[in-house]
């Protein structure tokens, strides 16, 4: 009995893991996607370069490989992060180059009319965007974040490749100390289905708060 | 100087066998996720309750868990049910059903899009079930499928890299057992990153291709 | 020099599309105070010229002056130069702008698209701005309607939001492009309305892009016949829709009438 709540502990420790990771990864992944969204809706080609390589880099190859890189190739130049710290640089920025896509789409997507507007009223630039583009924007982007945070936490079980004792780690360190493959393994896919409807639930709610006054009717009013 | 080209210049090949493995995991595992879409797709719009239920709560939970740990649990707990499989089949299987999960939700979007008037139409030239799907739903829901279907067989491929976790010989596997054997990580993990995004690339260009000539077919047709 | 100061003036002003010509030097004078209605053809450049005042269309050619000041450019030794973001700022003070389709924000309600602006751009503290935005919903018929969003008027209420809107940041030129054309014909008036005590108040300059020809007639002091990009004939409205100089204005006014709209 006691050797089961030893396991039962395992299983919360690493859940625990897992959650830190995700929360700090979508807080780099917010910046990230933020950042490079914006950028990428200059007109200046020189601004958009940088912020377009970054995301292209980062979506053309898969995360997995990225956080190996990260922890086994970056330290023969100079730079060694702890699993940690790589876990979320990595999660966070691939996560948050495909934010990128969702925040450039959704700011180029507020119309024309609304951007004329705040011009007419004699807005600044800062303002314009502050006031009227961003709070827009926002609505839009809210569901695909959703899924993009779902995603991130999906993505987290592969920090236990380079040592996390996540939730996975902790749970194939279980299946091998008591033997109940199915066990440990079901438990925690039962764990991450719940983590994600969590995150589902909560943007839904979110959502619904943050488009207030949008729902009912035309972009155009 | 840290990055050595002759290290380099000699592990391609073994790499280069590994991108073979790679692309016939990426094959078939496309192949099976297009039929586990569809055979989801269909049960969602099953007249049993039951059924759609559960094919929904299915796919449902399938794309609200890790690939990892699915990959884990088709390699893992099978076994114990006395169904050994070869890694690669474990591989292409736990791909097939993962992208397979999306797969049901493009072809449900793609479905929905044609306009209920087609299906009046249909019935009021007195076209049969299976003509009308055939003649005129099919036609039309297709062509606008392609391009997230081509993503997320390019997203796949990148994930396939987890394969190299139940040792499937495939590119990110060849990489990594280069750099144990070497202790050198940064020229193997820097060609199999660089090999990903090359061919990430030129499938994304080629989608585009497809996706504008299909867009002006459809636009002058 | 007249006696009154202009508030806006066009000299030579160009406007080209790639190859197209939108405006050909136009010249324009309008003195303070005065209201204008820009009529002539789809296409003929009318909403130009306001897109123009309001800094939403850069020009190529020519100057434009807003109380005595060049919009476009800057003083520059003896010359102008090209204008930068803060001139144009510290110029669009002068003037504000209604659209054909309202462009009311629609994440604020109707009180936060009359109140905020102020605020924001003039530093009008909130209280100041919440009252004077209840006192411009109360002029254009919407006091009970501060609470709303946009997407919950119709187009009428919409567009008198959007006058009480640029009304709040008091400008001393006013632009109206098309106010009523987007509108259901039985909502026409209530906005019309709005714009007639607005221009019988006087002291605001009004420039108006407008279909409404019996309106133009009621409330312009003066009417502008614009087609292809150019000043076709000007003069008071009871001359231009009576007694019109010029051909093209009398076929204009002619397809007019055909076409079911009052003239008188």
């Amino acid at each position: 009995m006691s050797q089961f709540s030893d396991y039962a502990w395992m299983i919360l420790d690493g859940t625990w893991v897992t959650v830190k990771i995700t929360v700090v990864a979508s807080v780099v992944a917010v910046i990230v996607a933020l950042l490079t969204g914006v950028a990428r809706t200059s007109k200046f080609f020189w601004i958009r370069l940088g912020p377009t390589l970054f995301v292209e880099l980062f979506r053309g190859t898969s995360c997995y490989v990225q956080l190996f890189w990260a922890f086994f190739a970056l330290p023969f130049i100079g730079i060694s992060l702890t699993p940690f710290v790589a876990s979320v640089l990595v999660l966070g920025a691939n996560v948050g180059s495909y934010g990128s896509e969702v925040v450039r789409g959704a700011i180029a997507g507020v119309p024309r009319g609304q951007t004329e507007a705040s011009v007419a009223l004699n807005f600044t630039k800062l303002q314009r965007f502050r006031h009227v583009v961003f709070p827009q924007a926002l609505v839009a982007m809210l569901p695909p974040a959703g899924n993009l945070f779902i995603d991130l936490l999906k993505l987290t079980p592969l920090t236990s490749l380079i040592t996390m004792s996540d939730l996975t780690y902790n749970a194939m360190a279980v299946r091998q100390q008591t033997g109940s493959t199915f066990i440990a393994l079901a438990t925690i896919l039962v764990g991450y289905f719940l983590m994600s409807s969590a995150i589902a639930w909560a943007i839904g709610r979110i959502e619904r708060r943050a488009s207030r006054g949008l729902e009912t009717g035309p972009r155009a009013a | 100087m840290i990055w050595d080209w002759d290290f380099a210049l000699r592990i391609i090949p073994d790499i280069l066998r590994g991108l073979g493995t790679t692309v016939i995991a990426t094959f078939f595992g496309s192949l099976l996720a297009l039929a586990v879409g569809l055979v989801i797709a269909l049960a969602n719009r099953s007249d049993v309750t039951a059924v759609r239920r559960s094919s929904r709560g299915f796919a449902e939970f399938i794309r609200r868990t890790p690939l990892l740990v699915q990959l884990y649990f088709i390699y893992f707990v099978l076994p114990q049910a006395g169904i050994v499989l070869p890694p690669l089949l474990c591989g292409v299987i736990a791909l097939g059903l993962h992208t397979g999960a999306y797969l049901s939700e493009v072809y449900r979007a793609g479905i929905d899009g044609v306009p209920r008037g087609q299906w009046e139409a249909a019935r009021a030239l007195n076209y049969q079930q299976g003509q009308t799907w055939l003649k005129i739903i099919l036609p039309q829901a297709i062509p606008p499928m392609i391009p997230a279907i081509g993503n997320y067989i390019i997203l796949m491929f990148k994930d396939s890299a987890l394969l190299s976790i139940i040792a499937v010989p495939e590119l990110m596997s060849m990489s990594r057992n280069i750099g144990n054997d070497s202790y050198r990580y940064l020229e193997p993990l820097t060609i199999a990153a660089i090999l990903y995004l090359l061919l990430s690339g030129i499938a994304v260009l080629l989608l585009r291709i497809i996706e504008s000539r299909s867009g002006m077919a459809r636009l002058t047709g | 020099m007249s006696d009154r100061q202009l508030a806006v003036e066009f000299r030579g002003v160009s406007k080209l599309y790639g190859a197209l010509a939108v405006l050909k030097e136009l010249s324009l004078s309008v003195p303070q105070g005065e209201k204008i209605a820009l009529i002539g053809p789809s296409g003929s450049g009318k909403t130009t010229v306001l897109r123009i005042l309001m800094t939403l269309e850069t020009i190529q050619a020519g100057t434009v002056w807003v109380k005595g000041e060049p919009l476009w450019h800057m003083p520059k030794g003896d010359g102008l130069a090209p204008a930068s973001e803060p001139h144009l700022h510290a110029m669009r003070r002068h003037i504000g702008m209604v659209f054909q389709h309202f462009n009311l924000f629609p994440h604020m309600t109707v009180q936060e698209n009359v109140a905020r602006p102020p605020q924001i751009v003039l530093g009008v503290t909130r209280g100041e701005a919440e009252q004077r935005a209840q006192d411009l919903l109360r002029l254009v018929g919407l006091a009970q309607k501060g609470a709303s969003y946009p997407a919950q008027l119709s187009g009428g209420q919409k567009q008198r939001v959007a006058i009480a809107r640029a009304l709040a940041m008091q400008p001393a030129i006013m632009l109206f492009d098309e106010p009523t054309s987007a509108l259901d014909p039985e909502l026409v008036e209530e906005v019309l309305a709005v714009l007639r005590d607005i221009a019988i108040e006087g002291k605001t300059t009004m420039l108006l892009v407008t279909h409404e020809m019996s309106f133009a007639r009621e409330i312009s002091d003066r009417i502008l016949f614009l087609d292809g990009g150019a000043i076709v004939e000007e003069g008071p409205p009871d001359q231009i829709f009576s007694d019109p100089k010029e051909e093209r204005t009398r076929l204009f006014l002619k397809k007019i009438i055909a076409a079911g709209h009052r003239i008188d």
